[in-house]
């Protein structure tokens, strides 16, 4: 692949993030410019922006990946990723504006009076936040890896820097702007390349995908095996082998592995003839590259459990997300937020059409990426892969730009909204230099983390947030919105035994702790039982403190709930819009 | 318009007597509205008129929200079940891949054209 075209795709998209940012910095004067970009932002703009950050590196490079691996049972995760506004909108959306709140921290101690409730909250937004930040990083890493062959902590360490001071210059009125035109870049990236491949893939005699059977590699085919796996083979296997398997060295030597399990040293490359069925990578208990295998191996009841896992904390999980929430608060009201969901349903709902396309043409032209455990990486080889030439150069640069865009964005709605937590809880005074500081520190903390932690596919690793989001903000909101009786000692119950024990499961199963078979599944997936946790305990510990229902709940509610030409909140003629 | 006004009138008040007749012990607004401040300063003041009626808003728009998610459960959270049930790949893809998404969205504009109808409804009702 020629580096030339993506490296300038990958700088041009810096730069116009910095730009854009810049432009935004003219008009960002006060405090409240600077947060929520005063809310003035309008449907269309916003929804683009809400869009734009929402679309992350698991969206546009971890799909396909998933799919190429395991099949179309992981297209739940942008159904989900979907769904999870629906129920944001019906449920959230208007009231979370009403109540004036910048964030989620803020909504809590509103509601409650709080302010125990509020540092826990917080507590949690700088946790999910963290838990997202870390696959955008290491995606980035990924990417230019890729791209560049540089180290994989240098995509990293850019698409932080370039977060870091386009957040810390311009605030949230620049990031509205930033994240609008990177929605339509990153969709404009993944369409145009799509139509070329299919046409590409027409024109070979649109062979089909198929996912019940191992692929089959079409053309002579090398591979370079980057980390130690463990292959699984049913049948006897002729390969090409230059470097270790089962702690046998060779050197170009054609060998005929038996059936069994082989253990490949990581640096080994393996040359398989044309028509060879690529060997599977063996999952073991403690290699998260297994995570999602339930969902897609059809073992008894693994796997309609673990989808409706990864169901339940999409569909409940995205209300809870910092980025997600924190843009609720720049629509101009209640009802405008509303429209800025449906409009938001609208431009996910077309993006997710697409990366489905790079899955299933990545099993097809690329399959052999599932034995290197870079199926991330799928999206970005397609070109070069199917097309070739200076075409081929092109439409991967135009989709590196894209996967860029992707990282940066998210990256900075994330940093945005951690920082504004860091500013307001942890930070001692609340100016604008704070925010930067905070800013600072919002990066810095998943980018060390991302050096030592050990690389899950992106799709997942986002999967993990959710579920913790689910468990522990959902109830919080839900019952907040909806409930006179919430007391502020049910609110810590819930959070606490919801989201602790969905961050204490998931975390566990990362580090290898969970046994095989049914308990790894369900602490892999622990929405099912963690979701009802947090309702319940937050629903029965507030039952058992009624004298603690704050007074002024009554109040709040109906600010919540009623029109803003009723509250006077809004001038009645804006409201109407 | 000005057919505007005439349609939007008869349909405020059948639901200010659904809401106001709702379950839970509600008073009628009927007998008391004569004697009474308008709704809107008994809703600013806080009384448990006021309260009366924030929560008749909060019931129909609670009833919006659990029907466009019940929607939701029965043609998107019955899928799993459904696709568990031996069934040709194509039928996977064209269900996830695509045809779910016009089912969310259709359910969240029915939602919004629903609750700003409550909305309209409830301003009708406490502003006149």
């Amino acid at each position: 692949m020629n580096q030339t075209y993506a490296v300038a795709a990958v700088t041009a998209v810096v730069l116009a993030t910095v730009l854009i940012g810049a432009l935004g910095l003219r008009v960002s004067r006060t405090t409240s410019d600077f947060y929520v970009a005063s809310r003035t932002v309008r449907p269309g703009l916003n929804a683009a922006a809400i869009s734009g950050e929402y679309l992350s590196a698991a969206s546009f490079l971890g799909i396909a990946g998933l799919v190429l691996v395991q099949g179309p049972a992981m297209l739940w995760y942008p159904v989900g990723y979907t769904a999870g506004y629906l129920v944001l909108l019906v449920l959230v959306a208007a009231p979370l504006r009403r109540s004036g709140a910048y964030t989620l921290s803020d909504f809590a101690e509103a509601r409650l009076e709080s302010p125990q409730v509020r540092r826990l909250a917080s507590l949690f937004v700088v946790g999910i936040g963290w838990l997202y930040l870390l696959p955008q990083l290491q995606g980035a890493g990924l990417t230019l890896e890729i791209l560049t062959g540089a180290p994989d902590w240098v995509g990293g360490l850019l698409v932080a820097l370039v977060v870091t001071g386009t957040v810390a210059a311009g605030g949230m009125r620049s990031i509205t702007f930033v994240q609008a035109f990177q929605y339509w870049l990153k969709l404009t990236a993944l369409l145009v390349p799509a139509l070329f491949l299919l046409a590409a893939w027409y024109g070979d005699g649109a062979p089909r995908a198929r996912f019940d059977a191992p692929a089959v590699l079409r053309g002579h085919t090398v591979v370079e095996v980057a980390d130690t796996v463990r292959i699984g083979l049913d049948d006897p296997l002729t390969v090409t082998v230059t470097g270790s398997v089962d702690s046998v060295a060779y050197t170009g030597r054609t060998v005929t592995l038996a059936p069994g399990t082989h253990h490949v040293l990581g640096g080994t490359s393996l040359s398989f003839a044309p028509g060879v069925p690529l060997p599977e990578r063996a999952a073991t208990g403690a290699d998260p590259l297994g995570w999602s295998q339930p969902l897609a191996g059809g073992r008894d009841g693994h796997q309609l459990y673990a989808t409706y896992g990864l169901i339940l904390a999409t569909f409940l999980g995205t209300m809870g997300l910092p980025h997600v929430a924190v843009r609720f608060y720049t629509s101009p009201h209640g009802r405008a937020a509303r429209r800025t969901t449906l409009v938001v349903l609208g431009l996910v709902g077309a993006f997710y059409l697409l990366p489905p396309l790079y899955g299933a043409l990545g099993r097809i032209y690329a399959p052999e990426l599932a034995l290197t455990g870079s199926a991330d990486a799928a999206v970005l080889v397609l070109p070069d892969r199917i097309i070739g030439g200076l075409l081929g150069d092109l439409l991967g640069a135009l989709l590196a730009a894209g996967a860029f865009a992707a990282f940066l964005s998210t990256a900075s709605g994330l940093t945005m909204s951690v920082a504004g937590v860091l500013t307001q809880d942890v930070l001692p005074s609340r100016g604008v230099r704070h925010f930067r500081l905070a800013t600072l520190l919002a990066t810095a903390v998943p980018l060390a983390v991302g050096v030592v932690a050990s690389k899950v596919p992106v799709a997942d690793a986002v999967g993990l947030a959710f579920a913790v989001s689910a468990s522990s903000f959902c109830p919080l909101l839900v019952l907040g919105i909806w409930w006179r009786r919430l007391t502020p000692p049910g609110a810590v119950a819930g959070l606490l035994l919801g989201g602790g024990s969905a961050l204490a499961a998931v975390m566990a199963t990362r580090a290898g702790l969970a046994p095989g078979g049914w308990p790894h599944t369900l602490m892999a997936w622990p929405a099912v039982w963690s979701v009802p946790l947090g309702f319940l305990s937050m629903v029965l510990v507030s039952l058992a403190t009624p004298r603690r229902i704050p007074p002024g709940t009554p109040a709040i509610l109906a600010r919540l709930h009623l029109p803003e030409e009723i509250t006077g909140t809004v001038p009645a003629q804006e409201a109407r819009r | 318009m000005p057919e505007h006004h005439p349609p939007r009138r008869p349909r405020r008040e059948t639901v200010t007597y659904a809401s106001a007749h709702g379950p839970g012990a509600v008073p009628p607004p009927g007998g008391r509205r004569p004697v009474h401040p308008p709704a809107r300063s008994e809703i600013d003041e806080q009384t448990t008129l006021g309260h009366t009626y924030v929560r008749s808003l909060m019931r129909s728009q609670l009833r919006a929200a659990l029907t466009a998610l019940g929607a939701l459960a029965l043609l998107v959270g019955s899928l799993p079940l459904l696709l568990a049930l031996p069934a040709p790949e194509a039928l996977v893809w064209a269900a996830l891949g695509f045809g779910v998404y016009p089912v969310v969205w259709a359910i969240a504009h029915w939602y919004v054209r629903r609750a700003e109808r409550n909305e309209r409804d409830f301003t009708g009702l406490v502003e006149r």
